[in-house]
């Protein structure tokens, strides 16, 4: 490794001296003081919101501070862009990852890097040097592959080859597991582990606590905008980091009461659709959802979730097969039947497919039910009407906003949420079915999201749940539900070990035997 | 009619489609370049305008045909300019001012030409330059080497401009630029620099083929809107180029080639109303274009969105 660096700049370390940024109407970070090591795991550990990528991208050039200094060893440093950081060894992994999909590895890797042969590329030497750092790290990347055929994984090494191609010694990874399967996350963590003790310092951005206490030299806490508390992971646990994120305890205010019924309201069977691509995107799905009963589909993203979500709430065609509400076949139904059917849907984009976000809150709230002789009579709306419930749905749904009548656009992601369940649920549906509910939501807004599905869960509307979020998906399912490239792979309990679910997550365990957890260290034969 | 198909006919029809391509390879190029970078430059028609008369006005008065040329350059690069302002800086929907850019290089042509020489005045432009040996090649030496030397020039820019977007630190850029912004930014490119230079190159090279217009040809003359929707065909090339320089080449040939058959059939009587053979390179711009959406390759996704940094569209 030593051989083919040149002119490292190595970090020994790096202080952030009261750094404030503001942008208009938040205060992003507030005087922040931190100070970071090489040969070190920091890990910042906030809510969305917390000022964690913000605060990075100061540190990475991205964004000028509105006050205070940084100083790297020791001396204080004015980055006026990334180039400069880079210049200075920091490399930056974001949570949008900063690659172009249709080049190849190396033109990413090589863009914007002095070339040899100047003005043209030199993608031999560079290819060279590629592939002797992919093997050295055991990334197994091929250079000459087009980004976009890499998976999520792949694709996220190939952000840290090009940092480690820049000889940085510092290197910040911006909530680098949120999108990879258990399993990767424990492959990454061997990457961080081989970093570190190659004498890379790593500032590594996560909400997780697991993730936090097991990788961590050292644990900063940020809350609005401010440090709240610095500790290591022995002198901590988990309990008391999510009291330090939320800024209060934090206790489950649901509970699931009673067994799931019996009684079968959805049952969809040999279910097949195609994705946007037109490939077959779901392959002959069965499975029935019960009565009280929240059935969770875990799955790595794109492998059938959405299209499953979409091909039961009406916006996606099926190829074939049945999707049976208390004995009505939807298949052939357009979205207004299976609203009429008593069907709920929380769809995975807010902000696109869930509500209108230039409509007020109220117009918002009964987008669905707007035609109904409650709130219209002949083609006139009746206003009044309208007003006085949505107003009351929203105060029932406890959305927090300075008026009904400001548009949806102007909420955070949390109160958009619970706009849309205030629409979802209060025409009391007979089937819900919630995509993605609390991705990029805060802790709070998240726990009202769980309770509100566990309520109507306790009162015998059956869920369907599509999550990323294993933890998520263990605490609110009854039944778990694996979907990969677009199969069933099994129906587990919710007990079912985490790395278990992970593992048919990528294809292995098809047979996985529920209640016996026998084989769960052999790694199943693959079809 | 039996006349319509011999050889010479024939001939004559190829040597002047070569000389046609030149102003679509110029425009579309330069606008390939401009919409790599993610900027759809819509007033290239406008743009060829302007370069089609400062260039003629300007040789015509110095006698100069270099100096027309040079003014054509200065004009373009200063439409480019304003371009970029208005598409980069001031992030306006590209559709709708491009539109602008096209009216305002079609009204200043125009006003410019009534205001300085009012009638149609002509003069002698490039010659012809016949390059030695390549020009005894059967056929292809009188349709390729032949020509004046802005033809070859256009050709000559094809493989140019495939080394540049594909082979050199330059084009790697614009290509970055044009599909991630972000990561360009992210890894310390000027999206606006690089957008900039894009948008004036583009638009320089749109003034040249004006230039053709007028001072590439035998005979050079001004009139009004004498591009014709040239420029507007030069955007549709790009797109069924696929943002690919051979692609350009290829478009370019097919339009000059159906430009130069419907000006042959309008001079030879053949019975059918010269309306229809005029209309035929907007036909095929349409059926083209609504044919060539179909299994569209990754071209530059940021086309038409200003950067704004840390809002991903």
């Amino acid at each position: 490794m030593r051989s083919i660096k040149k002119n490292v700049r190595s970090v020994q370390s790096i202080e952030l001296r009261n750094v404030t940024k503001r942008f208009p109407g938040v205060l992003a970070n507030d005087s922040v003081s931190l100070s970071f090591e090489s040969a070190r795991v920091h890990t910042l550990l906030g809510e969305n919101g917390a000022g964690k990528s913000t605060l990075m991208h100061v540190m990475y050039g991205m964004y000028a501070p509105d006050e205070g200094q940084i100083l790297v060893n020791g001396a204080p440093v004015n980055f006026r862009s990334p180039k400069d950081a880079a210049e200075y060894g920091i490399g930056m992994v974001h949570q949008h990852f900063m690659l172009v999909p249709s080049l190849s590895v190396l033109e990413n890797i090589v863009l914007n890097y002095p070339s040899p042969r100047w003005p043209f590329l030199d993608l031999a030497a560079a290819r060279e040097r590629v592939l002797a750092m992919s093997n050295e790290y055991g990334f197994g990347i091929d250079p000459d592959a087009k980004v976009w055929q890499l998976s999520v994984g792949e694709q996220q090494r190939v952000e840290i080859l090009r940092i480690l191609f820049r000889d940085a010694s510092y290197i910040i990874l911006d909530e680098p597991t949120a999108v990879l399967t258990p399993l990767e996350v424990k492959e990454f963590m061997g990457v961080l582990r081989r970093l570190v003790a190659d004498g890379h310092g790593i500032v590594f951005i996560t909400h997780k606590l697991n993730e936090a206490l097991e990788i961590s030299d050292k644990i900063t806490v940020l809350r609005s905008g401010k440090v709240v508390g610095e500790t290591a992971p022995c002198d901590t646990d988990k309990n008391q980091l999510a009291g330090l994120m939320v800024g209060r305890e934090v206790v489950p205010t649901w509970q699931k009461r009673g067994a799931a019924g019996e009684k079968v309201i959805l049952s969809v069977r040999n279910l097949s659709a195609r994705n946007n691509k037109g490939l077959k995107a779901l392959k002959d799905v069965n499975f029935d959802l019960k009565e009280g009963e929240v059935l969770a589909v875990a799955g790595v993203s794109g492998n059938g979730q959405k299209e499953l979500a979409e091909a039961i709430a009406g916006l996606r065609r099926v190829d074939g097969g049945e999707i049976l509400l208390g004995g009505t076949n939807l298949a052939g139904l357009d979205v207004k039947h299976r609203i009429d059917s008593g069907l709920a849907f929380i769809p995975e984009e807010r902000m696109t497919m869930g509500v209108v976000k230039e409509f007020s809150l109220i117009e918002n709230v009964i987008l669905k039910s707007h035609g109904t002789p409650e709130f219209a009579s002949g083609i006139f709306l009746r206003a009044k009407k309208i007003r006085e419930s949505a107003v009351q749905a929203i105060k029932d749904f406890d959305v927090r906003t300075p008026s009904p009548d400001v548009v949806a656009a102007t909420l955070s992601g949390g109160n958009i949420q619970k706009v849309i369940l205030a629409r979802e649920l209060s025409s009391r549906p007979k089937l819900l079915i919630a995509a993605q509910p609390t991705r990029g939501v805060d802790i709070g807004a998240s726990e009202y999201i769980h309770k509100r599905i566990v309520q109507i869960r306790n009162e015998g509307v059956p869920v369907l749940l599509i999550s990323e979020d294993l933890d998520e998906i263990i605490s609110l399912a009854d039944r778990v539900l694996v979907l990969y490239e677009g199969q069933v792979q099994g129906i587990v309990p919710p007990n079912t070990p985490v790395e278990e679910i992970g593992l048919m997550m990528t294809g292995g365990s098809t047979h996985y035997v529920v209640d016996g957890c026998e084989d769960s260290e052999t790694p199943p034969t693959p079809k | 009619m039996s006349e319509f198909f011999q050889a010479t006919v024939i001939l004559g029809l190829l040597t002047a489609g070569v000389r046609l391509a030149t102003p679509f390879l110029f425009a579309g190029l330069g606008e390939m370049l401009s919409q790599r970078s993610g900027v759809l430059n819509l007033g290239v028609e406008g743009i060829m305008l302007i370069g089609a008369f400062v260039s003629f006005y300007v040789a015509f008065e110095s006698g100069n045909l270099y100096l027309g040329l040079l003014a054509a350059v200065l004009a373009g690069g200063f439409m480019g300019l304003l371009t970029a302002f208005v598409s980069v800086t001031m992030k306006a929907v590209q559709g709708i001012s491009g539109i602008g850019i096209h009216i305002l290089g079609l009204g200043l042509s125009g006003l410019f030409f009534r205001l300085t020489m009012g009638s149609i005045s002509t003069m002698r432009g490039f010659p012809r330059l016949a390059i030695p040996i390549l020009k005894d090649i059967p056929v292809l030496g009188r349709v390729l080497f032949n020509q004046n030397w802005m033809v070859y020039a256009a050709l000559l820019l094809v493989p140019i401009s495939w080394a540049v977007i594909y082979k050199t630190t330059f084009g790697l850029k614009v290509r970055s630029v044009g599909e991630n912004p972000h990561a360009a930014d992210s890894l310390g490119i000027s999206v606006t620099r690089v957008r900039y230079i894009c948008v004036i190159i583009g638009s320089i090279m749109a003034s040249i083929a004006g230039a053709f217009l007028t001072i590439g040809q035998h005979e050079a003359a001004f009139v009004n809107n004498i591009a014709a929707g040239r420029g507007f065909i030069a955007v549709a090339l790009v797109y069924f180029a696929k943002w690919n320089p051979l692609g350009v080449l290829a478009g370019a040939f097919l339009f000059s080639m159906i430009d130069a058959f419907q000006l042959r059939i309008q001079i030879i009587d053949i019975g059918i109303p010269y309306e229809i053979p005029v209309m035929l390179p907007y036909i095929v711009t349409i059926v083209v274009l609504a044919l060539s959406t179909r299994g569209r390759v990754l071209g530059p996704t940021a086309l038409t969105k200003p950067f704004v940094r840390g809002v991903h569209t």
